[in-house]
């Protein structure tokens, strides 16, 4: 495969198709609307299903019903329409239906803008619909990484019989870069046994969300924390640069993070050990490398599109060892990487003053 | 005639469905839930495409159905049933897929759903259990309350000053041009269960032939909520919601109608 220049959007939505996606069902939202618009052309020529559905209500029901079927299924959409699909989560999440959602995130709350954001952070890592549950969640900074996770996105979905998710922001969504797509995989016809494909010579196969008996719910719950705690366990994920010798890492994910890199990149041309984690997987969080670099490290500095969340992630790994500072942007703003190499050296000066 | 004779001579003139488990449902006396659950099954039976039906139950007093139908089922969010059979059907274009549907499941929380699957002509077939109350959560008012009944949040009966009208769906439905058979039934009596089962039959078939969206409504008792015993219940259907919910076919394109002349 060569590599092209692809916009975020549409490689997203092409690495999904050969991924081997069978079915799309979404509903048009700044900023991830191209994902739609490229499903749209490209699906029903593929013999695929598609359809643009009447709300995001309904394209979560929709990716439900079709992933019950053993079908790779996926939505995309952004904030307010995840909002919406949060009943569909919980379903999806307790009857343990195999699903992937894009999540491009916007300024809010409310309606609040279209502009790069990523202050849905607690709504996809801890609240993405009522009930004990999470979603694997992966953060690529990059159309490359957004086409790969993509793909790694199917793969787990299909493994752990959960709900991904797949976040980037506006920046993502609508940026070009060079990236190569994977080759193209064709639909798998083979269903798993607890697919709905039709009582034939077997028990109904029945998919649902519902235990009326109490001790009996609980027992679904514990085999849900199982699960999850084997993806804890398994999948956390992350990127990390010049970290060896650091004495101050800055933490960012998808974009704040590449742009974190940058303001890191400068203040080692100035000397000053810092590096950078870039979390890949923020559920299950890369806790087990945050808490080993706390022995290390004499400060944590996040950055984050929102007023801090994630910082509760780190601030938990690194178990209260070493201070933890924040800095943020919202509401569709972008930091650039001098505001973010301004509050390095801040931070740095005050961590080695006393040398 | 020896005694093994005899008993192979017998007939089998009634038995349980093949797609109906030998399980009993949790539905009160007098309910017509479970008729219109054996006709659903009786005429899967019939066309023989029970091992290839998906059903898709809702949320309301029918929400156990999947454990009462003896094929493949999910349990849907309330209202949403014609979501999921929408993203089922649509990869598995040749399997016989169902909704089952209470009136609050349908015609208030679920009503965008249900009109775009009509809308869209999705290739499935809606049951709708009109019932002209919410039963499982204890007998509240439904959009499909009769003017002046009583409910447990219309306590001195439906004021449609302030709560507006009953919604009519069959004909709401026949509206969309992606319907293709919309018809309106009764469980009340013999006879309109017949009429009911017929109608369900060619519902299925119009799915079966590919025609596009059909439901077969039906109305429904709910003799706990309503106060009654059985027997009053049904002739409170009779008397109060045929009147205002005239039984009868709204929509029969143009492709079903052999399907009507075929029985
Ligand atoms: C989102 C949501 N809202 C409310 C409920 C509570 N609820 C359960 S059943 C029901 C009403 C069902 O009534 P209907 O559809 O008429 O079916 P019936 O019980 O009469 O057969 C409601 C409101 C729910 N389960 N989910
Ligand atoms: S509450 Fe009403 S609708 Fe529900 S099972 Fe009892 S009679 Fe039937």
């Amino acid at each position: 495969m060569a590599v092209e220049l692809l916009k975020g959007n549409e490689a997203i939505a092409e690495a999904a198709i050969r991924a081997g996606l069978e079915a799309y069902f979404g509903y048009p939202i700044t900023p991830q609307t191209e994902i739609l618009e490229h499903m749209a052309r490209r699906m029903p020529d593929l013999g695929r299903a598609f359809i643009q559905a009447e709300s995001e209500v309904a394209s979560i029901n929709m990716v439900y019903g079709a992933a019950c079927t053993g079908a790779r299924a996926m939505t995309s959409s952004s904030s307010p329409g995840i909002s919406l699909m949060q009943e569909g989560f919980s379903y999806i999440a307790c009857s343990e239906v195999p699903c992937v959602v894009v999540d491009v995130m916007r300024g809010g709350p409310g309606l609040g803008n279209i502009d790069p954001s990523q202050a849905d952070y607690f709504q996809v890592t801890r609240s993405a619909g009522h009930g004990d549950f999470h979603a694997i969640v992966l953060a690529p900074a990059s159309v490359q990484e957004a086409i790969d996770l993509m793909v790694e996105a199917f793969d787990l979905a299909e493994k752990y019989r959960t709900l991904v998710f797949v976040v980037a922001d506006g920046l993502l969504g609508q940026m070009m870069e060079p990236a190569q797509l994977p080759p193209m995989k064709p639909v798998h016809k083979n269903r798993p046994d607890w697919a709905l494909t039709g009582a034939v010579n077997r028990e109904p196969n029945i998919i649902t969300s519902l235990e009326l008996n109490a001790p009996a719910l609980e027992e679904v719950n514990l085999r849900l924390q199982a699960k999850l705690a084997e993806i804890r366990k398994h999948e956390q994920r992350w990127a990390e640069l010049w970290t060896d010798d650091a004495k101050l890492v800055v933490v960012g994910y998808g974009m704040s993070g590449r742009i974190a890199q940058t303001a890191v990149k400068q203040a080692r041309r100035e000397g000053m050990k810092v590096g950078l984690l870039r979390p890949i997987s923020l559920w299950p969080f890369p806790e087990k490398r945050l808490s080993t670099l706390a022995d290390q490290v004499d400060a944590f500095l996040v950055i984050e599109m929102n007023a801090g969340q994630m910082v509760d992630d780190v601030r938990l790994s690194a178990g209260g060892q070493v201070p933890v500072s924040f800095y943020g942007r919202m509401g569709g703003v972008v930091p650039v990487p001098e505001e973010i190499y301004h509050e390095i050296t801040t931070l740095y000066e005050k961590l080695t003053s006393g040398e | 005639m020896t005694a093994v004779e005899a008993l192979v001579e017998e007939q089998i003139v009634y038995q349980r469905p093949e797609s109906l488990l030998e399980v009993p449902t949790h539905y009160c006396p007098g309910c017509t839930h479970g008729i219109a659950h054996r006709i659903v099954a009786e005429v899967l039976d019939e066309l023989g495409v029970r091992e290839r039906t998906i059903g898709v139950s809702p949320v309301g007093c029918s929400v156990l159905a999947y454990k009462y139908f003896n094929m493949d089922g999910a349990e849907a969010a309330h209202g949403r049933a014609p979501a999921m059979a929408t993203g089922i059907k649509r990869v598995m274009p040749d399997h016989v897929v169902f909704t089952y549907q209470g009136d609050g499941d349908l015609a208030a929380i679920g009503i965008g759903e249900i009109i775009h699957t009509a809308t869209r002509g999705e290739n499935i077939t809606t049951i709708f259990i009109n019932n002209a109350i919410y039963g499982m959560t204890g007998g509240q008012m439904a959009p499909t309350t009769l003017p002046g009944q009583r409910t447990t949040s219309s306590v001195t009966g439906r004021d449609v000053e302030t709560t507006g009208f009953p919604i009519r769906m069959a004909e709401m439905l026949a509206g969309m041009t992606g319907s293709a058979y919309v018809v309106r039934r009764s469980l009340h009596n013999v006879k309109e269960i017949n009429r009911a089962k017929q109608a369900v039959r060619v519902a299925f078939q119009a799915q079966l032939a590919g025609l596009g969206f059909s439901m077969v409504e039906l109305l429904s008792s709910c003799p706990t909520n309503w106060g009654m015993s059985a027997p009053e219940a049904m002739k409170w259907i009779e008397d109060n919601m045929v009147p205002y919910y005239p039984l009868g076919d709204y929509k029969v394109a143009d492709a079903v109608q052999p399907l009507l002349k075929r029985k």
